[in-house]
């Protein structure tokens, strides 16, 4: 592992060096297709304390975040139930899944001009194309979940005269838990991609706004930023739900170690 | 407990159920539309939908008609998409293999991975223009990690004992990769490719709503600025169906594999 780690600091180092040289001494690279670390550096100061695209680095930051957990909330909150519904039902199944798979091939980037021209330009058309882009992963997985649990748990549970509720609270949800999350993993990056699509078709604030209005202005320096951002912000959420999820499901860590 | 879990239905009652199912989607999205309860102009009925798709393949919209908008959308996409594999394939059974190259890939591949495909988009145009070049590289940037990690993942679970006799009998490098390590690895590796072909796919159509001069996502923008809901409606249709004939044939591609015992 110690080795590991040692190349992949040098490997990263060496291309900071390279990224270094071939933009700044050795101009390989014209600083109008790829900025300089200078030109990154100054691009966020910029944006950070003088602010670039109507705002601020941080409120940018804090208006996507805002509408990724928006969408995100919004679209677990009623994929999974109905994941769920989906899985435990049969019927509920042959309802709804011949109309889940008409919509289901839509990407979810194609409902952004249908959600401008319903909703405009605002947060509203932003939570709305999200909502669309994290329902489908959660749905699926939580359906699969509930098919993937043993028969002989549901018939133990079953046997032992469980009331409903409690055995959709102990032993529907705990055991489709795990796919449950991936599920909410996989909706988290469909959250981000969809949101900076939507940013930069059109808005007013937020990281894809600082993109859109830096490739109009040709700010090589600004793009930098703008992607260094989405991608942070990325890591660090799935980091938060890979944490949440070890947290509420430490039997799963028990039969890993 | 209404329905127990276990209880299939039978083929009859599927059919039946999944009948009612649609039947009232399209029951109560005609409603909405017909009542007038939301304006005609933002949900037109799914009638009027089909009839401008048909109208669409005949008469010209934002300078092509609806084939000719998907015909330069499926090749971008083909370019993209053949690109994205082409690389990723070699090099993710490469990095499977020297351990040096993967301790070398994996920390740019993973700094790299939490960017949206989407994000490329400004230095895509930067880089490569908005015609063909541009949307290729965010189609490209879509296509490429799912058929890297799953051509890496194939590699790297390939039965052990396999390589062992390769190597024993003093199998050299490049021939381990090609004819042990690949055809182990091709039902991992075509999985791969279903999930790029919806990525690729998915960020071609986003590329084209932000830059583009030509193809469906482009045509949805301009049906988008006139306010013509059932010209936006039926591209969807036409990016779903088009989306769903790739995935057909890579699925039929997966069994193909599946049946020749490649797998």
């Amino acid at each position: 592992m110690k080795r590991r780690y040692a190349i992949g600091f040098l490997t990263i180092a060496t291309l900071a060096i390279f990224w270094f040289l071939a933009t700044g001494p050795l101009a390989l690279i014209s600083p109008g297709r790829f900025p300089s670390p200078p030109d990154v550096w100054a691009s966020l100061k910029q944006v950070s304390t003088k602010g670039y695209a109507n705002g601020l680095l941080y409120q940018h930051v804090l208006h996507s975040l805002k509408l990724v957990a928006l969408g995100f909330v919004v679209a677990i909150g009623t994929g999974v139930p109905l994941g769920l519904l989906m899985g435990w039902s049969r019927r509920a199944e042959a309802i709804i899944n011949p109309v889940f798979s008409i919509i289901r091939p839509i990407p979810p980037l194609a409902w952004i001009p249908l959600a401008i021209l319903w909703l405009g330009l605002g947060d509203a058309a932003k939570v709305m194309v999200i909502w669309f882009a994290a329902f489908v992963p959660s749905v699926i997985n939580s359906f699969t979940g509930v098919r993937r649990i043993e028969p002989y748990v549901i018939e133990a549970a079953r046997m032992l005269g469980t009331p409903r509720w409690r055995f959709v609270r102990e032993v529907l949800i705990p055991a489709a838990a795990p796919l449950i999350f991936t599920g909410m993993r996989l909706s988290l990056q469909a959250s981000w991609t969809t949101l900076v699509a939507a940013e930069l078709v059109g808005a007013l604030y937020g990281l894809g706004r600082i993109l859109n209005v830096a490739q109009q202005d040709i700010y090589p320096g600004m793009i930098f930023v703008g992607m260094a951002c989405v991608a942070i912000l990325g890591w660090a959420t799935t980091r938060l739900l890979a944490e949440v999820e070890t947290r509420s499901l430490p039997w799963i860590q028990m039969a890993r170690a | 407990m209404a329905t127990a879990q276990t209880t299939a239905l039978t083929r009859f009652q599927t059919l039946f159920l999944g009948t009612i199912g649609i039947l009232l989607f399209l029951g109560i999205w005609s409603g909405l539309s017909l009542s007038g309860l939301v304006p005609k102009q933002f949900l037109p009925t799914p009638f009027e939908i089909l009839s401008k798709f048909v109208q669409l393949l005949s008469t010209p919209f934002a300078g092509g008609t609806l084939q000719e908008h998907l015909l330069s959308s499926v090749l971008r996409f083909a370019y993209g998409f053949f690109l994205g594999a082409a690389i990723g394939i070699p090099l993710g059974l490469m990095i499977g293999w020297y351990r040096l190259l993967d301790e070398i890939v994996s920390p740019i591949f993973d700094a790299l991975r939490f960017i949206a495909p989407i994000a490329w988009v400004p230095f895509a145009a930067l880089w490569f223009g908005t015609g063909i070049g541009g949307p290729i590289l965010i189609i490209f940037a879509g296509a490429f990690p799912p058929c890297l990690i799953n051509a890496y993942r194939g590699a790297r679970f390939v039965n052990r004992s396999l390589i062992e006799a390769a190597q024993m009998l003093g199998t050299s490098n490049t021939r381990i990769i090609t004819e042990v390590l690949l055809p182990a690895s091709t039902a991992s590796i075509v999985a791969g490719l279903r999930v790029s072909a919806g990525l690729g796919w998915q960020s071609l159509i986003g590329a084209e709503l932000i830059v583009a001069s030509t193809g469906v996502g482009f045509m949805m923008v301009q049906a988008q600025l006139n306010i013509s809901t059932s010209i936006v409606m039926s591209a969807m249709l036409a990016i779903g169906l088009v989306g769903l004939c790739i995935d057909i044939i890579l699925r039929w591609v997966e069994a193909a594999v599946r049946r020749r015992g490649l797998a």
